[in-house]
């Protein structure tokens, strides 16, 4: 069904585009000959590919938003039923199968280099749906997020370099030492809202990152830690090359255990007390949910996957120093979750893999990768300011026939 | 006697501005009370001390539980609710972007106790106790006449059926005392019948008293036991409906000298 207003809505959305993109791609300067080129071609080429765009976009998003329908794990007698239509569920049966499985065999086809790249990748899933808990879930404007990568990055570094201990030693540790991170950051914000809640946790990230790179006695300063141990394998070290393939085969379980955790706890009471703080404040406390209790916990869990990730980052590059935990990243994982859509698992997965991605493999691009990275985060918040997909709230089935009491 | 509330000498400040002033109000076991006065009285002010959403400057609240009297003055929200107490708002706040028995569901957070380890694992306990927030709440949306919107997003709803939610949701909390402000503002007069059955089944089928604020006249006549009256922060009458309308303080702080006869 086309109707007039799509139609009206795309073209305006190209007439946009081609203004914004009318200096890059119409004006050129030639500066030998001294003269202005007008490329008249490119605007109109610009202006059909994004009314074009515009218009698919739309179409298959209207599509989909009609079928959606999610279902409960419950499974009681008489009043709650799963609601399952068969072939949808086949459908993303065999989807997950054939990601699984290409998941598998990826790093037997590709070079040690792919395989980094999508381990990153999956580093940043994990970061991600940590931060969607607190920001996207519980509503609670963190700009310091990398503080608890940090610490976690740290703690395996600090106890590995002083007591040896191993990375899976390590690895909760590392994320109850963030969790507990994530408390102390919680107290003192907890009358904060909004952008005041957002320059504080600005502030605690750099006091983390700072405090680093000042104390040379605890983390050796600028100069960072050097010869972390990789995770071993039963006790067997391992190459460079398999140990790439191992941890990127780890960076899979961990980024499923995340996915299954995350789920759960969101459509939880834990998880409904998060969103209820998020939708209004005065009305959270009103029907008898703890404040306190409830952001301390978002902030505690929330930093929890940040810790756990930073122990595999630190194990996977072997080298640790301030300079990898700036806002910039931050504000990377923020994008994450913002173009990944509030509270959406999948969402924020597919997120993580494009804006990990793509600066990767624009590298042809030189230079101009940045600006592309650029101009597709600001199509994107054009087009879809939800993000990629918006959270779908579970929903429930109840038997008719039960309704007349 | 048999109390629920009894509010004595309750006293609010807004800076200069004395909002409450040396209230008294005592609310029966089972029982209707409609709070009236004309705007800016101070009944808002009042259910906010109530509710701990504001700390009284002075004045003592006291809640008779089936496990004694106590008093909730300057106890946080939830404890509060947690107490037995439950409102709605004069302004509508629910949570726009949870489903409908999201919303209800949220309001059983206090009588339950998952934690997230019980989230995590869904332990055997965890999944009863989750089932039974399913079907309490949705017990208590068929109550309010909203079973066609379950699925359904809060903000979504139709103005109306966002008041009913609204009370639906303050009941899952299972108050012995349920605080309504002004739960017909902006419905129609059929919207407001239907509105004026729900509060007495839910008095009748629960056996909570309800303290009510309406300005619509015709409601609290119909379904209150008992009428109080405020003005300026005070409480300048009480009593049952039919006295109240016959009040010359009354009809004097609603309509001015020259209309007392
Ligand atoms: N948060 C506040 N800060 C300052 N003044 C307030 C506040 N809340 C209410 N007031 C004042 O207290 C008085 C009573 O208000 P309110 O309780 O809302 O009246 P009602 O609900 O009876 O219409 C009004 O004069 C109002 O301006
Ligand atoms: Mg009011």
């Amino acid at each position: 069904m086309i109707n007039f207003s799509d139609i009206k809505k795309s073209l305006l959305i190209s007439v946009w585009f081609m203004f914004l993109t009318f200096p890059i791609m119409v004006i050129r300067v030639n500066p030998i000959d001294k003269i202005v080129e007008w490329r008249w071609l490119n605007m109109i080429l610009v202006g059909a590919a994004s009314f074009i765009a515009s218009f698919a976009w739309k179409h298959y998003f209207d599509k989909k938003e009609k079928g959606k329908s999610v279902k409960t794990f419950l499974k009681s007698g008489h009043t709650v039923f799963i609601n399952n239509i068969a072939d949808k569920k086949r459908f993303r049966l065999s989807f997950a199968f054939i990601l699984f499985a290409s998941a598998i065999i990826f790093p037997f086809i590709f070079s040690a280099y792919q395989v980094n790249i999508i381990t990153t990748a999956l580093v940043y899933v994990v970061l991600g749906l940590g931060l969607n808990i607190v920001v996207g879930i519980a509503g609670l404007l963190d700009l310091g997020y990398v503080a608890f990568y940090a610490v976690g990055a740290y703690s395996y570094g600090l106890l590995n370099h002083h007591f040896g201990l191993g990375f899976w030693a390590v690895l909760p540790a590392g994320a109850l030492i963030a969790a507990l991170f994530g408390i102390l950051l919680g107290f003192p914000v907890l009358r904060l809202r909004g952008d005041y809640l957002a320059i504080v946790t600005l502030g605690f990230g750099e006091i983390i990152r700072i405090t680093l790179e000042n104390w040379n006695e605890f983390s050796s300063g600028p100069s960072g830690i050097a010869n972390i141990q990789r995770p071993s394998l039963f006790g067997l070290e391992l190459s460079l090359q398999s140990a790439a393939v191992y941890i990127y085969f780890l960076m899979i379980a961990l980024t499923l255990f995340t996915v299954f955790v995350v789920k759960r706890l969101q459509n939880s009471r834990i998880g409904r007390a998060w969103l209820a703080l998020r939708e209004d404040e005065t009305a959270c406390e009103a029907m008898g949910i703890n404040k306190t209790k409830t952001k301390l916990s978002a902030f505690a869990l929330g930093a929890t996957w940040a810790g756990m990730m930073g122990v595999m980052f630190a194990a996977k590059t072997t080298f640790i120093n301030p300079a990898s935990f700036t806002f910039h990243e931050s504000a990377m994982i923020l994008s994450i979750v913002v173009l990944g859509g509030m509270g959406s698992v999948s969402g924020v997965t597919a997120a993580a893999f494009v804006l990990i991605l793509l600066p990767e493999y624009l590298r042809a691009f030189s230079d101009f990768r940045m600006l592309f990275f650029g101009a597709i985060l600001v199509i994107m918040m054009i087009f879809r300011p939800q993000g990629l997909v918006s959270g779908a709230r579970r929903a429930y089935r109840f038997n008719k026939a039960d309704d007349k009491i | 006697m048999d109390n629920l509330l009894s509010v004595n000498g309750l006293i609010m400040d807004f800076g200069g501005l004395r909002a409450l002033e040396d209230l008294d109000l005592h609310v029966k076991k089972g029982e209707i009370l409609a709070l009236i006065g004309p705007n800016g009285a101070g009944k808002t002010t009042f259910f906010n001390c109530l509710t701990g959403i504001y700390r009284p400057a002075a004045g003592d609240i006291c809640l008779t539980t089936p496990g004694g009297s106590m008093s909730i003055a300057g106890l946080p929200p939830h404890v509060i609710t947690k107490k037995g107490i439950a409102r709605t708002f004069q302004n509508i706040r629910l949570f726009p972007n949870m489903t409908v028995i999201e919303n209800v569901m949220a309001g059983r957070h206090c009588r339950t106790n998952t934690g997230i380890a019980g989230a995590i694992f869904r332990g055997r306990a965890a999944v009863k106790e989750e089932l039974e927030v399913v079907e309490r709440s949705y017990e208590i949306i068929k109550k309010a006449g909203l079973a066609r919107y379950v699925n359904e997003l809060a903000k979504n709803l139709p103005y109306g059926e966002q008041r009913r939610l609204e009370i639906a949701r303050a009941l899952a909390t299972e108050p012995l005392l349920l605080l309504l402000d002004e739960p017909a503002a902006g419905l129609n007069s059929r919207e407001t019948k239907e509105l004026d059955m729900l509060i007495s089944e839910i008095r009748d089928l629960y056996k909570i008293s309800i303290l009510l604020i309406e300005h619509d006249m015709k409601l609290v006549m119909s379904i209150s036991d008992r009428v109080a009256v405020m003005d300026y922060g005070k409480k300048i009458a009480e009593g049952r409906p039919d006295e109240i309308s016959r009040n010359s303080t009354v009809i004097k702080a609603y309509l001015g000298e020259e209309f007392v006869a």
